[in-house]
Formats: C-alpha cells, structure tokens, sequence
C-alpha cells in the first residue's frame, strides 16, 4: 500500500521543498549540464578560444587503450576495497558483538581510523612502506619480499587498495554492529536450542536480518571506492606507475587540473556520471529486490 | 552576542587597516609556488621590494606546487581574478605562449612602462628558453637550474678512488660502480626528474634533438624523434644497470633523494637547486660533477639546459600596476637580490652581473661545486638541440615518458619498444595541441 501526504496549501508544499530544489540546482544540475556543454567542445586552458566538436572528445577517449585500461583498474579496486572493508568490518563486528570486557575500548579502537583524513591516510602508508625508509618495507626485505610499489604495479595497486580499505573498515564495522546488536537474542538462542550450530544460525538467521545493512553498506563503499579515494591514490601512487592505480577518477583530474584537456576531462566526468547513474539503478533494481528489510 | 560583537569590530577594523594600505599603495599581487624554505626566501626577496619603495606593495601568495600554481592561474583567469604575476614552470611554457591575449610578455610591458630593461644583461642560455624566435623575452626567468651529478665521496674512499674526480663519461662511471659494489655499496647511481635528467638534458648534452623542428622552437608542427638517437643506448644500457643495481630507480620526481641521503646510492643525478637539500640530508662529504656524457657520441658534452620556473604576467589590470611588476622585476634581477638568491638554493643566477659578483665574493671557492651548474650550462653557445624544449602538452607528455621509462626498468619493455611508444603517444598529444592551437 502506498501512502500519500495531501497538501491543501500547494505554495506552501513549493515553498518548503525549494531549499532542496535550489541546492541540488547549483551543486548539481548547474554544475552537470557545464560538463555536459564542455564535454561537446575543444578549447584552450584561458578559454580565449572554443569551439564544438561534437562527440569528438568521447571518440578519443575510446580509442585510448589506456582509458579502457582505466576501466578495468577502476573494477580491480573497487571490488577489492568493497570485499575487504566489507568482508573486515563484519568480521571485526562479529567478534566485538561477543566481547563483554572492555567492550567499549575495542570499539573504539576500531572506530578510529575513520577519523583520519583520506590524503593522511594514504601518507601514513606511504611511510610504512616507502621502498627505501619505510618499517615494512624494511620487515618484508628480511622475509625475501622485494618491495618497491614505484616499479611494481601489482604492489602499487595493493598498497592503496590496503589504505583506501583501512580508513573505511571502521565505517563498515560501526553499522554492523548496530545491526548485529539489534537482532534478538530470543532468536538466535531459539535456533540454538533447536541444534543449528553458529554456521547454520549466522546463515540463515543473522545475514537476513543484517542485510539492509549490507545492503546499504556495499552501496556506500562502492561509491566510497569510486569517488572518495581520489586522496589516497593522489599521496600514494599519483596513479603510477606507468597507470597501474590510475582510477576514472583521478584521470579526470589529472586530465582536467594537471594536463589543463577540459574538453576529454569533461567528457570523463559525463561518462563517469552515466556509470554512476546506472550503477544506483542496478543496485536498487536487482541486489535489493532479494534484501527483505522486515 | 559579546562576542558577535568583538568579531564583527574586529572584521571592521581589519578591513579599513587593508583599505587605507591599499589607497597607500598601488597592489601588485604575485602567486608563487615556493613552499617551506624557498616559499621564506621568496617572501623575504618581496619584503625587501617593499621596503625598497612606497608606491607599490606586492603581496606573494604560496598556490601550492607549480601544477596547483598554473592551474589556480588559469582557473582565476576565466573567473576574471587573475594575479599579476604567476609563477610558472618550464613544461608549463608552451601553454603559457599559445595563450596570447592572456598573458603580457615582458619585454612588451617594460616598454610600455617605460622602465630600463636589456635583455642582453640575462644568461642567454636561461632566457633562451622563453623567447620568442625573434629574441623578444616573454616571461621573466625566475628560479631556473639544471641537472648536476652528486656523488658520495666517503663511499669514493671506501672503494679507493680519488674523491676529487668523479667521473666524466659513462664508460668511466661503470667502471667506478663495479669497483663501488665490489666494495660493498648496494647501489651506483640514481636519478631525480629522469624525463627531465635521462632524456631532455641527455639530448642537450650530447647536442642530440628531441624532435623535428628546433625543439619545436620553430612551430607547432613539431615531431619527437628521440627514440631515433643515442637516448636509446643510454636507456637500454640504464635498463640492464637496474638489473644489478649499478642503475636503482626510486621514483618520479625527487623521491629518489632518500636513497642517495641513506648512502644506498654513491651517485645522484639531479637539480642543481637540491644542493640545500643534499647539504643538509647527508652526513658525509659529498660532491658535484657534471652531468657524464658518452664519448662516443659526436658533440658531447655540449651544455645542459634549465629546468625552473619563469615569472608571467597576465593581462587585464590597470597600467599602474603594471609599472609596479616591471619594477618588481627590475628589482629581482638586480646583482645583490639575485646574488643572494643563487648561494641561498642553488638556482642560477640569471644575470651576468650577479654571477659576476657571487664570484668576487668568493662564494665558489668556499663552497666548492656549486659553479658546476654554470659552467655546465655555459660550457658551449647553444645549438638548436640544446636551447630548450618547447612542445605543447608537455605535462602530459612527461607523463607518458615516465610511465614508458618505468616500464623499461621493471623490464617490461625494452628501451627501443618503450621509447617508440612514448614517440608515438607523444606525437598524438603534439598533434591535438596544434589542431586546438592554430
């Protein structure tokens, strides 16, 4: 059944939904259709010349085998951040969930890393496992592992997979354990008592009741991964080397801000905004289709 | 609501105190990309402009690093708040140039305010590189240096070779790594900026081109060709180096300073301004050479060209204000402010008179090697391959050659393959620059 709110006022009803109209105008409409008009067009850093070009700067972007290459670290890295912030977080919720002492401080120890800022986090690891001074760098050296993330991509790709992950697991570990504490305890001590073991209970009694929760969560981590880890890639990597950790989403900037192509950078950020868009209907269509939320 | 108050007197107060210096003098405003000492140094050189004179008053504002600088200029341009003056870096220079109408070349506006300028009096080899084919200077050169090599002369005792002497050719530098790690050290040389030091400076050096015609000094036109010189050796012979250590690379930029610092690597090649840096890292004896050169190659050494940044006006200010710049100008290139500038960080100085008077001060002889970037840089009358470089997206060209350069020392690729791909996505860039441009 779906409800509806009547208002016999309408300018009222306008009135109080303008604020809202108004901000996502000038922080997104205004801002989006700019992409879109300079995504269709040549022009020169000053913006003292300009014309249109049609499709022409999207045509460049799909013959560059390094923009398609960009696609596939993009998947690469966000599915390894979202599984392992995922995969940790619930993992961390769960034993915390059963700890009775000092059940706050482990919380929030836990909780800690989300308060440090994305570019913070990504020099902390800079320093842990710079190839030259870095402590970990140094361990691995002992154990026969030859670290050096400025030559080795796969390494590069891991080190800012690890710290765009680190900042973000206490996020995901903090709503699972709202949720895990939420469940009744009635529940799983009946199943219990009916001989389902930990396995058994956690399948098929404590996911379904956290899945909202997951669901919310793999909706956020992965526009985390998209968006938000521009900083971390930017301290660490610059998104080297030779483009190993070079996401859509810093290319749009390196394009735009550091190369001064605001056409192809446009044309990038029109893609990336088509990406997004489709990515939030297929998650709503399909991954919540199957998430009962009572 | 007391406290409302305070903060809104305050503001009030504030904002007549700025007002009444602004009816004193006419503002010039300068964005720098100078951070820590050199950002000090900088703001201590406008200090004394000010106090030199009461008609102007140049503010200097720190924008961050020279992408950050450009990009703030360019983005303040369009929204119609630009600077007067910007600092800009080399690569940064074809844009800078393309973009007539807004930008104010300086040879122009020194006539225009009709202020004693002669160009005559600069380092032809720095201003080379930012005029105009007819000899006009566009921008005014501001903290340019080139690549020196730095070596470890503790490391040199510990191998038993004269510490005096570093060598002066590859041949001789491998001879000296092999008999450095049969003593022990890990690894022989490493470099800073490798674009800038292994192939732009490389070319020079050995009065080798970059690309067709002049570098393009001489048009838009302009085609890489240095996958068709004797880089190609000198990056396959670096590549099999890495193998073994005698080449160890350590990262875009200058994040291979630490592994020279450490005393990992006995040599290390990079800008003339890290000696302030270098002196103050290590805690052994080091020294300063010029860049090695292969005595097979016809026409080495020739002379090293500069990397830095130049200082650019932009257009739509008043004409006052423009006077105030050229005197700012005049003032920075005097002997004693670009004196002090040179001993202080190791850029060059820009103006004859001002090496001349670093000389009779004797700061050479008491800081042994940090005339080596002169006399390299001066060592030859330029050729049109060792002027400089002017192709367009340069940044992103840079790029291309690191990422292809890395990929030769991870051995990926082989010298050959990674050169000619750089060639050939730099070509593309080069042609998208021209269409966008003409």
């Amino acid at each position: 059944m779906e409800k509806r709110a009547t208002f016999d006022n309408r300018v009222l009803a306008y009135l109080l939904v303008a604020p809202q109209l108004l901000i996502t105008f000038v922080f997104f409409i205004w801002p989006a259709s700019q992409a879109l008009w300079t995504s269709v067009r040549r022009e020169d850093p000053f913006g003292l010349r300009s014309e249109f070009v049609g499709f022409a700067n999207f045509a460049r972007l799909f013959d560059d085998p390094s923009y398609l290459a960009s696609f596939q670290t993009t998947l690469i890295f966000s599915a390894a951040v979202t599984a392992l912030v995922l995969g940790l977080g619930l993992l961390f919720a769960a034993m915390a969930d059963r700890i009775i002492r000092y059940a706050t401080g482990y919380r929030t120890l836990l909780i800690w890393p989300y308060a440090v800022a994305p570019v913070v986090a990504g020099v902390l690891w800079l320093f842990m496992l710079n190839p030259t001074v870095g402590i970990f760098a140094y361990a691995l050296q002992g154990i026969g592992v030859t670290w050096n993330h400025q030559l080795d991509g796969n390494q590069a790709m891991l080190l800012v997979v690890l710290a765009a992950a680190w900042k973000q697991v206490a996020y995901s570990f903090l709503f699972f354990l709202a949720a895990l504490q939420s469940i009744p305890k009635s529940l799983v001590e009946a199943a219990a008592i009916d001989g389902a073991g930990p396995v058994k209970r956690f399948g098929t009694i404590v996911f379904p009741l956290i899945a909202p929760t997951s669901f919310f969560l793999l909706v956020v981590t992965l526009v985390y991964s998209f968006f938000d880890t521009f900083p971390i890639i930017d301290a660490i990597t610059s998104g080297g080397p030779a483009r190993a950790t070079e996401i859509l989403v810093y290319r749009v900037y390196r394009d735009g801000f550091v190369a001064l192509d605001l056409g192809s950078s446009a044309a990038q950020s029109v893609i990336l905004m088509l990406i997004v868009s489709a990515l939030t209907v297929v998650q709503f269509r399909y991954v919540e289709a199957r998430v009962q939320y009572q | 609501m007391t406290k409302m108050r305070l903060l809104a007197t305050t503001a009030v107060v504030l904002l007549a105190a700025q007002t009444s210096k602004a009816d004193a003098a006419t503002e010039v405003v300068f964005w720098h990309a100078m951070g820590g000492e050199l950002g000090a140094k900088v703001q201590e050189m406008v200090d004394g402009f000010n106090a030199s004179q009461d008609v102007y008053e140049v503010r200097a504002e720190y924008k961050g690093n020279y992408t950050d600088t450009m990009t703030s200029a360019v983005a303040a341009f369009r929204a119609n708040q630009q600077p007067h003056v910007v600092q800009v870096f080399e690569v940064g220079t074809a844009t800078m140039m393309a973009a007539e109408g807004a930008v104010y070349p300086v040879y122009q506006l020194m006539a225009d305010a009709d202020l004693p300028f002669d160009p005559s009096d600069y380092l032809a080899s720095v201003v080379g590189y930012y005029t105009t084919p007819d000899g006009e200077m566009l921008s005014m050169p501001f903290n340019s240096s080139t690549p020196v090599l730095y070596y470890n002369k503790a490391h040199f005792e510990q191998a038993g070779l004269d510490p005096d002497t570093p060598p002066a050719t590859w041949a001789e530098m491998s001879e000296a790594i092999d008999q450095l790690q049969a003593a022990g050290i890990p690894c022989g040389i490493t470099t800073g900026w490798q674009s800038w030091v292994q192939i732009e400076n490389f070319s020079a050096w050995h009065d080798q081109p970059l690309g067709t015609l002049e570098n393009g000094f001489a048009g838009l036109g302009t085609e890489l060709t240095f996958n068709q010189t004797p880089v190609v050796d000198h990056i396959a012979m670096l590549g099999d180096w890495q193998d073994t250590k005698k080449f160890d690379y350590g990262g875009r930029r200058s994040d291979s300073a630490p592994k020279f610092y450490a005393g990992e690597c006995t040599f290390y090649t990079n800008s003339s301004a890290a000696y302030a840096g270098v002196a103050a890292n290590v805690d052994f004896d080091f020294g300063i050479g010029m860049l090695p050169y292969h005595d097979n190659v016809d026409g080495a050494p020739q002379n090293s060209i500069i990397g830095g940044a130049t200082l650019w006006v932009l257009q739509g200010h008043e004409a006052d204000a423009y006077k105030g710049v050229g005197e700012f100008f005049n003032y920075l290139s005097s002997p004693e402010v670009q004196a002090e500038w040179h001993q202080s960080t190791g850029y060059l100085p820009i103006t004859y008179a001002a090496y001349e008077l670093t000389k009779e001060q004797g700061f050479y002889e008491k800081n042994p090697g940090t005339e080596t970037s002169i006399l390299q840089m001066t060592l030859n009358e330029p050729t049109p391959n060792s002027k400089g470089l002017r192709f367009g997206s340069y940044v992103q060209i840079r790029d291309i050659i690191n990422e292809e350069l890395e990929a030769v020392w991870s051995g990926a690729k082989s010298a050959q393959q990674a050169l000619d791909d750089a060639v050939s996505r730099g070509n593309e860039l080069l042609r998208q620059f021209e269409q966008d441009n003409s």
